[in-house]
């Protein structure tokens, strides 16, 4: 019964998680594109020239020119997803905000999911340990009996009497 | 003349450096303690020598002395003195020599205190302290000089410090002037701050490595480095803190902190920083995991260097980066050698440090404490990768890529999650041993107040999941920490019938650490609900407005009342808007809006004008590479809610740091009023 | 096992830095190198690859039209391309950076340009060369072999000459 309920939680959590993964796109035709809706898209690209700035934040006449550019094709309906696409063959893929999922850039993600698992795993395994910690074997091999008390000197004595006061004073 | 002093100065403070570590190796190896000393006093000496080193670039700047190419580079005429001040750290030349200077601070400070204790310790910290300056001197001598100047020789102009055969100085008229986006009082803090951060934390790792490489395995660098740890901490936060203040104050996108390549730089130490601190804590209260300060201590050193390394190396592309240098491949080479040699030391000394690693609870302090410090470390490992990860595709495909916010968010809003979930149960844990009846017992009344969190905004409309149960974490952190607090106190006032005021002072005084504690992650708690507001619930608009015309969002109204133009004394003209804030109907609040645009470097700078709110800020800029005129402006305006408590926060936790670094009285027995023999 | 990781892992990461360092401070591809090969698409459509000009020598000029210092130089680019044409073997090709088709097709009319230039498709061709900024030339000779690197625009049409002619017999 708990089973049967964990599963459809599961897919229902899933489920949740791939629809809040679908990105909003489409864009109704023929209507003249506001500053928003440019902004909208710009916001998800970088500027191909200067250094991490995101395409809606850009002053410079080049980036007016893109914005122009998509503000163009949303006017004539082109979706999101088609003008990041241009963008992409126009520039390379530094302009999106992440590396496109293929290829060699599978790595980029599957990274730091191996980290999390790996580490959390590491953690786990490590946390079982610390819980009981094994008996010290050969200590007991070593003592019969209970250590006899050191002889301290005189001078010890003093020399930790010094320490202490030392500490206590800070 | 003065170039000449401040290059004397530089240089002679190099010689001074080499002259310390090895006066402090030959006095430690051969067991002859005059070396040692005076190797103390070679450390002591450099800081007045830098800041006479210093004094003279800054004179320099600001007497507008345009044949050190420095100073024509980074200042002109124009100029307010504050300015000039801060072109200090203007460029790579000058910011560079601040950081040898603020280092110096730090390691002639070490210095200071009684070393009779740690005769031992004294010559490694002076060998790691020193031998770190001299690098950086090494860099600002020969690499990154400050005082180099103009000289004509025939008809070529050519840089060199000191004179080449038969040429003569030749001064420009005036400078380039600073960067415009640098003109603003976040230049005047951000940097120093940020700086101190990262230097400050060489003290701990200086002790750490005397304590690794005299072979000892006790507390005793934990001790002496606790009080600089906190600072340096916090300096590194506030750093970060004014970094984002800054850029939400300047650039424009209504944003606070963009996962550039060079902020990451600055936020990996923070987090092997916090990681650390953390650490010391159960080796302080249980003895326990002792490897664990240590290996992070090291990792927050590295990452301070590396980071400097990756952003003025020219190796990482960032709004941040100084021009092209040449003091990269030195730089690998000293990051080679200190890293190396960190991880030497410690892997040869890994041994000792074994100490009883016990957790019996999953939920006692130290168990909460060590899931935080892997969490940290999770996002510290993700974003190193994130930030190395173009060069590695550019270096295999050889097509460049970009690793932006969606990537680190993804990451980080699942792990800050984790932290405030921990932050919950952490003030109530106790080290060692947990009692689920009593957790629970102390748990429900601050639960009870927390569904506040949850009902709350769905009343008010919230219907974002992650939002919801974000607000209900934050709110349960601040009941516990409140009822936390309250019990305590109520427990001196029955144990100790003191009044409220005296219970209140003497519950801080007692415990001083576990209430700065409180009162830090209050303050974390207060940014993480300012970080919720704004990335959760920011919105926008855009629109090109006549004066008169209206824009909305978000329940307010905008009106673009009047454009005022007219030049101010330092060279700039300024365009400045009068923008109405309305809610329905009703004029809030004027705020200001304005393009700067200056004379001598051709650029324009937008401030914004907002209206802050612990609720709202509601943000309006100029959009400068558009006219802006009476007949048409463009605006872009921002919503963020919650983005204030954000700056609230920050001073909360600088409030904790002083409270938890404020010195204490020598420690008397606490007597109790209620002992008095009869 | 452990330690071996460690050390591996910071080896690597040691290599990789001075890999990249090595590769940020190197310029632009120099004078002396051999000339990567590339394939540009011109805006009327025709596809024109280095190898086809082996035995010519090939002025490959970057320019954008939102770059200021560029425009100086494109009359004498154009004039260049006018003095050479009959010879035939001296070909121009320009390098659209980062820029958007209305406006570079504007600025070649505004010029005058009727040498071929095309985009440059994905900063394939300006990845390849290791350009910095725009504009930048790069005289190639006959045998593919790079003879002269001029980073920023030419100062003249002599200028342009005189760094083409010492190829020519």
């Amino acid at each position: 019964m708990i089973q049967k309920t964990n599963r459809l939680l599961w897919w229902v959590l899933s489920a949740a998680l791939l629809i809040s993964l679908i990105p909003v796109t489409g864009y109704a035709q023929g209507s003249d594109p506001t500053d928003d809706d440019v902004n909208a898209v710009a916001k998800q690209l970088y500027c191909p020239v200067c250094e991490n700035i995101p395409l809606d934040a850009c002053g410079t006449t080049a980036c007016e020119q893109w914005r122009g550019i998509i503000r163009d094709k949303l006017a004539e309906g082109w979706t999101d997803d088609e003008i990041k696409t241009y963008f992409v063959n126009q520039y390379g893929d530094r302009v999106l905000a992440e590396p496109p999922r293929r290829g060699f850039n599978w790595i980029v993600y599957l990274v730091p999911v191996v980290i999390f698992v790996g580490g959390g795993y590491l953690f786990y395994r490590g946390f079982q340990q610390w819980r009981s910690p094994e008996p010290d074997k050969n200590l007991r091999k070593k003592e019969k009996t209970t250590p006899k008390p050191v002889k301290l000197s005189e001078d010890d004595i003093n020399r930790v009497e010094e320490e202490l006061r030392k500490r206590s004073q800070g | 003349m003065v170039a000449e002093i401040g290059f004397g100065s530089l240089f002679i403070s190099l010689i001074v450096s080499i002259y310390g570590v090895i006066a402090a190796l030959y006095g430690t190896s051969n067991h002859q303690k005059k070396w040692v000393l005076s190797a103390q006093q070679a450390m002591r000496l450099v800081f007045p020598l830098l800041t006479i080193t210093v004094g003279s670039l800054l004179y320099l700047l600001i007497n507008n002395n345009f044949e050190v190419v420095y100073v024509s580079k980074v200042s002109s005429l124009s100029m307010p003195l504050y300015l000039k001040i801060t072109a200090l750290w203007g460029g790579q030349a000058g910011s560079l020599l601040f950081w040898s200077w603020l280092l110096a601070g730090f390691t002639s400070a070490v210095t200071i205190k009684k070393w009779d204790r740690d005769q031992d310790l004294l010559p490694w910290v002076i060998v790691v302290g020193l031998g770190t300056l001299a690098f950086f001197l090494v860099l600002n001598t020969f690499f990154e000089n400050p005082f180099v100047r103009y000289w004509q020789v025939n008809q070529d102009i050519v840089q060199s410090f000191s004179q080449p055969a038969g040429g003569f100085i030749i001064g420009p008229r005036n400078g380039s002037g600073l960067n415009p986006l640098l003109r603003h009082p976040g230049m005047v803090i951000h940097p120093p701050m940020q700086y101190l951060g990262f230097v400050a934390f060489i003290v701990p790792y200086a002790y750490a490595m005397a304590s690794l490489i005299t072979g000892r395995s006790d507390d005793r660098w934990i001790q002496l480095s606790r009080r600089w740890t906190l600072w340096a901490w916090l300096f590194l936060s506030l750093g970060l803190i004014l970094g984002a203040r800054w850029a939400y104050d300047v650039l424009g996108w209504g944003g606070y902190w963009g996962w550039d390549p060079v902020e990451i730089s600055a936020l990996m130490p923070w987090l092997s920083g916090t990681a650390f601190l953390h650490a010391v804590l159960i080796q302080e209260k249980r003895g326990m995991f002792k490897q664990w300060p240590i290996v992070l201590i090291i990792l927050t050193y590295n990452l301070v260097i590396f980071g400097t390394f990756l952003t003025r190396s020219g190796l990482l592309s960032s709004v941040h980066s100084f021009a092209r240098s040449t003091i990269g491949p030195i730089f690998l080479v000293f990051i080679a050698l200190t890293f190396i040699a960190s991880f030497w030391l410690l892997s040869s000394r890994w041994d000792k440090f074994k100490s009883r690693q016990e957790l019996t609870s999953f939920f006692s302090k130290e168990a909460l404490i060590l899931i935080s410090i892997v969490l940290l470390m999770g996002m510290l490992a993700t974003t190193f990768w994130g930030v190395i990860f173009p060069n590695i595709s550019e270096l295999i495909t050889g097509a460049k890529v970009t690793v932006g916010p969606p990537f680190y968010e993804r990451v980080a809003a699942p792990i800050l999650g984790g932290i405030l979930t921990i932050m919950v149960i952490c003030p109530l844990a106790v080290w060692s041993y947990v009692s689920f009846k009593h957790l629970g017992k102390l748990l429900w009344k601050p639960f009870i107040v927390s569904l506040l969190g949850i009902v709350l905004p769905i009343l008010g409309g919230l219907t974002k999941v992650p939002a919801v149960i974000a607000f209900w974490l934050v709110a349960f952190v601040l009941a516990v920490n409140g009822f936390e607090f309250v019990r305590r106190t109520r427990l001196r006032r029955k144990t100790e019938s003191e009044n409220l005021l005296e219970a209140v002072t003497r519950v801080f005084q007692r415990n001083k650490r576990s209430y700065a504690a409180m009162i830090i992650h209050t303050g974390i708690v207060f940014m993480a609900l300012g970080i919720i507001g704004i990335e959760f619930f920011q919105t926008e608009t855009q629109g090109t407005l006549a004066e008169g015309q209206e824009l909305q969002l978000a329940s307010y109204t905008m009106e673009y009342e009047e454009l005022q133009i007219f030049d101010t004394p330092d060279a700039r003209n300024v365009a400045r808007a009068v923008v109405l804030v309305k809610k329905d109907g009703e004029v809030l609040d004027e705020i200001y809006p304005r393009r700067d645009f200056y004379y001598d470097s051709n650029q324009p700078v937008t401030i914004p004008g907002v209206r802050s709110t612990l609720v709202d800020d509601f943000y309006v800029i100029l959009v400068d590479w558009k006219a802006v005129t009476s007949e048409g402006a463009t605006f872009k305006v921002y919503h963020n809610p919650l983005v204030k408590w954000l700056w609230i926060g920050a001073w909360v936790i600088i409030f904790g740091v002083v409270v938890a670094t404020w010195p204490e009285k020598k420690s008397s027995m606490a007597v109790s009023k209620n002992a008095r023999p009869k | 096992m452990k330690k071996i990781l460690l050390w591996g892992g910071l080896a690597v990461l040691l290599v990789f830095l001075s890999i990249g360092l090595y590769r940020s401070q190197q310029g632009q591809v120099s004078k002396g190198e051999k000339a990567p090969e590339f394939e540009l698409i011109s805006f009327s459509g025709e596809t024109h690859r280095l190898a086809d000009y082996h035995g010519s020598v090939v002025v490959l000029n970057f320019w954008a039209s939102w770059c200021e210092s560029c425009k100086p130089e494109a009359k004498d680019l154009e004039y260049a391309y006018q003095y050479y044409l009959n010879r035939g073997d001296v070909i121009f090709l320009g390098v659209d950076y980062v820029d958007t088709e209305p406006e570079a097709l504007g600025y070649l009319e505004e010029f005058g340009i009727t040498f071929p230039n095309g985009p440059d498709l994905r900063t394939e061709i300006s990845q390849a060369y290791r350009v910095r900024g725009v504009p930048e030339t790069f005289i190639i000779d006959q045998n593919g072999i790079i003879s002269h690197v001029q980073i920023g625009p030419y100062s003249s049409f002599e200028h342009i000459k005189s760094t083409i002619d010492p190829l020519l017999d």
